[in-house]
Order: C-alpha cells, then structure tokens, then sequence
C-alpha cells in the first residue's frame, strides 16, 4: 500500500508538472500582451513597458516558469495583473463556490442515475426501462447550460421558488448560500445523471449474466436481494470509473453555468481572466483543476479498493 | 418403477422449451424419474442433451425465457405450481445445487465464510454469529485446511477444487433433502475429481441426503449413483440400476457412450466425442428418435416415430431396436 500511495504521489506531481508546462507554453504562444491590454488602446509605448518591468514581463521566459514553478511550490500564487491582488486570495474565495457546486452536482448525478440505471436494468425490455433509457438519451441531447436557462425561468422566474442568480456567500448562512447553488448543481448534474444511468444500466445486466447471480438464487435469495446483495456492488466498479472522469466535466461544466447563474466562482473567474489576458490567473487555475481532477481520480481509485476486493490485491503487488 | 411408496421427488413428463409457442424449441422432453428419500440418481448425455434445463427446472431457475410443464411433486407438492416466493422457501433450504464452474459461481466480491453463512441467515436458520460458525464448521468439513484463514477469504484467492469446497459447503448449509450436483467435477484436474467424488459420497452418507449427479463422466456416474437416467436430445434413453446399465447397455446410444469412454487415466477435459457425428441444435432433431441420424441401426421408422420405453433386464430403454432385447427379460 506504501508504494502504491508513493507511486500515486509521483504520478501527481509529473500530472501537474505537464500541465503547468503545457499551459505555460500555450500562453507564451498566444497573442496579446497582458500590459498592452490592461492599460487599453489611449497606451503609450512607454508606459507598457514601465507596467511590463512592473509585472516582470520583461524577464526572459524559462527564468519566468521556473519563478512561477517555485511559487506553485510554496503555495504563492502570485499576483493578478488585472486587480494587482494575490490570486491565492481570488481563488479560495471563488473556490468556495465552485467547489460545493461540483461536489454537489457529483452527488446527485450519482444519487440519480444509479438508482434509475438499477431499476431500468431490473425491468429490463419492459416499459419502466424504456422510458428511462429514453429520458436519458433526451436529457443527453440537451446541452446542461440549457438546462440552467430552463430552470432559472421555471423555478426562479415563475415559481419564484429559488433565486434566479447570483451568491450570497456562506457568510449569510447554509441555507440561502445552498438554494443559491442548487438549480446550478442540478443543471449540471442533469446530463452526467444520464450518462451514469445508461452505464449503470448496462453494467446491471452484465453482471445479472454471471454464473454467480444463479448460485445466490438458488441459496433462496429473491431476485431484489440478489441484485442489491450481490449484484449491485459488482456492478458499481466500471461506474466508479466514470464518476473520476465526469468530475473533470462537471468542472469544465462550471463555466458556462457560473456564468448562467452570475455565480462568484472559479469557472466565472477563468472566463474573465482570459477576457481580461489576466494571465497568471489563467494559468493558476489549469494547474489547479488539474489538480483536483487528478486528486478526485485519486480518491476514486482508492473505492475501488473497497468495491471489488481482487483489484484490491492487484494493487498490493 | 416402484421404489418406495413416497418418494421424495417425483418428475413426470417434465418439459422445457424455448422460442415461439407454436414452433416451440424443446429443450427437455417428457422426462420423468422417482427418486427416494437418500436415494441417488445420475443424468448423463453429451453436452446439450438437456441435463442442465432438467435441473434448472427442479429448482425453479430456469432462464426467463423458458417455458416448463408437467410435474415436479416434492414431498408430494407440486413445485411447478409454486409461485417465486413458494420457490425462495425451497432453493437452498430443501434443494441445494451445485453448479460446474467453481471459477465463475461463486461472487467474487464476498468473502467465502459470508457466502456460506448467507443462505442459513436468509432462511432464518441461525443469526449472523452462529451463521459464521457453522460456515467455519463447514469450511473444516469439506476439507479446506486453515478454515480460520480461509473464510474471510476471496474467491479468487482459492484454488478451483477448493472454490467446489466451498459451493458443496453452501449447498449443503441449510441440511437440504436433495443435493443437485451440477457437473461437479467437470471443470476440475483428475485427482482433484476423485477428491470432490469421495467428498460427495461422504456428505451423502453423513446428511442423509438423496442426491442427483450430472455428468458427463461417466465414472463419477458409477462412484456416485445407484440409478442412472440417459439423456439425449430432451428425451431419457435409457434408465436403469447404474451398475447394470454400464454392464449391459441396451440403448445404441448408451453403448455409445460407453464405447467413447476414455480409459481410467482419463485427463482433465476430454469428452465423450467418440460417437460419429454431433449433437444437433433443438431445431434440428428428427420427429422420432432423436438418435436417429447418428445411430447405425436407424431405420425410417426410427426418424419419424418416438420409440416407447421396452424393459430390456432391468433397464427401460426408448429404442425401436434395442439390444439384448430378444435374451433380455419383461417388463
Ligand atoms: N436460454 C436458452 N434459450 C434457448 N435455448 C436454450 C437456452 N438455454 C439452453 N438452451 C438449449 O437447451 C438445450 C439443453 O441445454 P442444457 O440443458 O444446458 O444441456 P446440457 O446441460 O445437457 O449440456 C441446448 O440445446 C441449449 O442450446
Ligand atoms: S430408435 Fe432407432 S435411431 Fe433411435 S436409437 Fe434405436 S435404433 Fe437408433
Ligand atoms: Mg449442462
């Protein structure tokens, strides 16, 4: 278990290395000069580059990564150009929303889409099966920032049920910051909910095939306890595989919708940062979300463990 | 056939089909058979004769789309009448099964001991720590040495002989009247065949059990069973006292059989692929006999009409020409 965390580790940090110079190099190739673009079009070439020295834009570019790498290293996360403030500071505030909103979305597409995907594989053929596998495949075509737009209109617009936008903060209070984030959390949930009921779905059935699920019945176990029991959890292994990639879709996810919803979050802030050629910000983020994704596979790895006992071994060796 | 005035089970005219009802696909014909209380039964026939279906339909877990009739009366109630719950109340409490493959029947994500214990807990047998100990009982008696290591163990972390220990065990759990052995020692090396046999007869004794062995080995058949039912395309052959019927066999099939029996250091795998020809799909049977085609002594009649059973000694065989017919006794 020792070398298998210590291997992960390793795995991590090579991740995050790549990412920060892939989005390094990107950005260097990238047009436009953040200075250039902070001061506007009334800019004299004189102040560009007294704000250029200023941000230390004028040093050469290796020596600019490895001063970025560093800062990464010791959590500094250095400064925004656009509002001249640490963006470790912008992003724990923007995390703050972002974070819930994903995990919150994760757990419902989850909460959703393997009770409906169990059931349908149980009624399979029949009626009960096919409209759930058809209301997956139509909450599949529809993009989940349409969603969003449906939902402020019904629930916050015309029920009135639920704000239309915007975050209060948890400073105000779980509740109020919750309602904030849950129409959100739905959209975005929405379509990965298909996705883990159609995979649930089919896994169910695969496993319902096996020789094992003849052997539990004939001990005298209904088939509802065959399939919670035994077949379920054998089931669950590939879906666990899909909920490390959908978090780094809910994450990309986060952007339209924060901006559906006027949410403070990261997705906002990383739309606006590359609007604003906030460079650094940009780059922080990838190498973040990067992070949480690679930390989130992690995570999932780690239950699989827990689910099927002969990866568990494996993973010993 | 008159073995005892109450058997414990008696079949009659058991049949399984699948596919559309007006073309139906039969898969198990007019099968019928007595068995007594502690009294054993083998079936045997080449793969696809219909043995498992037979056995699938004595528990009620036949696949979905199968459709069954006749009569299965267990301690004399008809357990074709049950409905899924009725069935619950007697898979694994008065039936157990053992299943061929011991790599792929047990559930790769439970613990051995729990799968043993599971059936005495759902029966309401025992509660959960008692449940364990008499798995760990279990463990020990069908020969799994560190029986305390070894319940908490995985499936995948035992050998295959030891995993048909384990199924043996959990069939046998819950003290059934009836053990279904499934191709017991199919999927298994020789020695480790010889073992799980001796096993089988042991627990037999030990529980009182009546015990129904399908194979295609015929060894296993002879170690094992006092009566013996052949089986080929859905249809009993021949039926008779083991020992006899191996002796002497009436039917051209069941000579056939025996003929394509590999010598005693029979290796793992071989089959009983020494009769000309293969068996056909369902589909493909002639109306008659379903021999016919394969046999050397069929005639036209044979193709067309289903011979009926003529006791030929102390054998009932289904043959328009059956040997030792004309020295044999009556019926
Ligand atoms: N689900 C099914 N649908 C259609 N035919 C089936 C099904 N299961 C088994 N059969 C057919 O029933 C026949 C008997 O099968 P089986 O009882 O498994 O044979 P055995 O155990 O003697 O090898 C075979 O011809 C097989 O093709
Ligand atoms: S009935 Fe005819 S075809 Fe069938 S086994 Fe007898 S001789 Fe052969
Ligand atoms: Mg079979």
């Amino acid at each position: 278990m020792a070398g298998f965390l210590a291997r992960r580790f390793l795995g991590f940090v090579a991740t995050l290395l790549a990412t920060a110079i892939i989005v390094f190099v990107a950005l260097e190739i990238l047009p436009g000069d953040p200075a250039a673009v902070m001061l506007g079009v009334t800019a004299t070439p004189e102040t560009i580059a007294a704000l250029r020295t200023d941000l230390g834009l004028d040093q050469p570019a290796v020596l600019r990564f490895f001063l970025w790498l560093k800062g990464l290293a010791t959590a500094d996360l250095g400064e925004s150009y656009a509002y001249r403030v640490p963006v470790a500071g912008l992003i724990g505030e923007r995390l703050a929303v972002t974070l819930p909103l994903t995990l919150m979305a994760m757990g419902l597409s989850t909460a959703i889409g393997i009770p409906i995907g169990t059931y349908a594989a149980s009624k399979a053929g029949k009626l009960a099966d096919r409209l759930a596998m058809g209301l997956a495949e139509l909450v599949l075509s529809i993009p989940n920032f349409w969603f969003g737009i449906l939902f402020v209109l019904l629930f916050a617009v015309t029920l009135n049920w639920l704000p239309a936008g915007g975050f209060p903060g948890w400073e105000v209070g779980f509740g109020p910051a919750f309602a904030a984030l849950l129409l959100p959390a739905v959209a975005l949930a929405l379509p990965q909910a298909a996705i883990i009921a159609r995979l649930t779905r089919s896994s169910v059935l695969e496993a319902l095939a096996e020789d094992w699920v003849l052997t539990a019945r004939s001990k005298g176990l209904s088939r509802r306890a065959t399939l919670y029991r035994h077949v379920l959890r054998n089931a669950l292994v590939p879906v666990v595989t899909i909920l490390g990639l959908q978090f780094s879709y809910l994450i990309a996810g986060t952007i339209l919708i924060e901006n559906v919803f006027s949410l403070p979050g990261l997705g906002r802030l990383i739309f606006q940062a590359i609007g604003q050629h906030d460079i650094i910000v940009v780059k922080d983020l990838v190498v973040l979300f990067a992070g949480l994704v690679v930390a989130v596979n992690f995570a999932v790895d780690l239950l699989y463990g827990i689910i099927d006992p002969r990866l568990k071994r494996e993973r010993r060796r | 056939m008159s073995e005892t005035a109450s058997p414990l089970i008696a079949v009659d005219r058991l049949a399984v089909s699948f596919g559309d009802p007006a073309r139906p696909l039969a898969a198990v014909r007019q099968v019928s058979f007595t068995l007594a209380p502690g009294g054993t039964l083998g079936i045997v026939g080449e793969s696809g004769s219909g043995k498992s279906m037979t056995a699938r339909a004595l528990i009620g877990l036949l696949p979905e789309s199968a459709r069954v009739s006749g009569t299965v009366a267990f301690d004399g109630r008809d357990l074709l009448a049950n409905r899924e719950r009725d069935w619950e109340a007697v898979r694994g409490r008065q039936i157990g099964m053992v299943f061929q493959e011991p790599m792929t029947a047990l559930n790769p994500a439970h613990r051995i001991g729990d799968q043993i214990a599971e059936g005495l807990i759902h029966h309401h047998l025992l509660d959960r720590r008692a449940a364990r100990a008499e798995a760990l009982r279990l463990i020990e008696r069908v020969g799994i040495a560190r029986g305390r290591e070894r319940i908490d163990a995985y499936p995948h972390e035992l050998s295959g002989g030891q995993r048909q220990r384990v199924m043996i065990a959990m069939a046998l759990a819950c003290k059934p009247s009836l053990l279904i052995a499934d191709e017991p020692t199919s999927a298994l090396d020789v020695t480790i065949q010889a073992q799980i046999v001796e096993l089988l007869s042991e627990l037999r004794a030990e529980y009182g059990l009546a015990l129904i062995v399908i194979s295609h080995d015929l060894g296993v058949i002879a170690d094992l069973t006092e009566r013996t039912l052949i089986l080929y395309g859905g249809r009993v052959m021949e039926e008779g006292g083991t020992s006899a019927l191996f002796r002497a066999p009436a039917h051209p099939y069941t000579r056939g059989l025996l003929a394509a029996r590999p010598g005693r250091h029979k290796a793992k795998g071989e089959h009983l692929d020494a009769i000309p020809g293969n068996v056909p799909a369902i589909a493909d049977f002639p109306p008659g006999c379903p021999f016919f085609g394969r046999c050397t002594d069929g005639t036209e009649r044979c193709r067309l009409q289903v011979p009926p059973p003529v006791a030929v000694g102390d054998s009932l065989a289904r043959c328009w020409f059956p040997q030792g017919q004309a020295s044999g006794g009556q019926a």
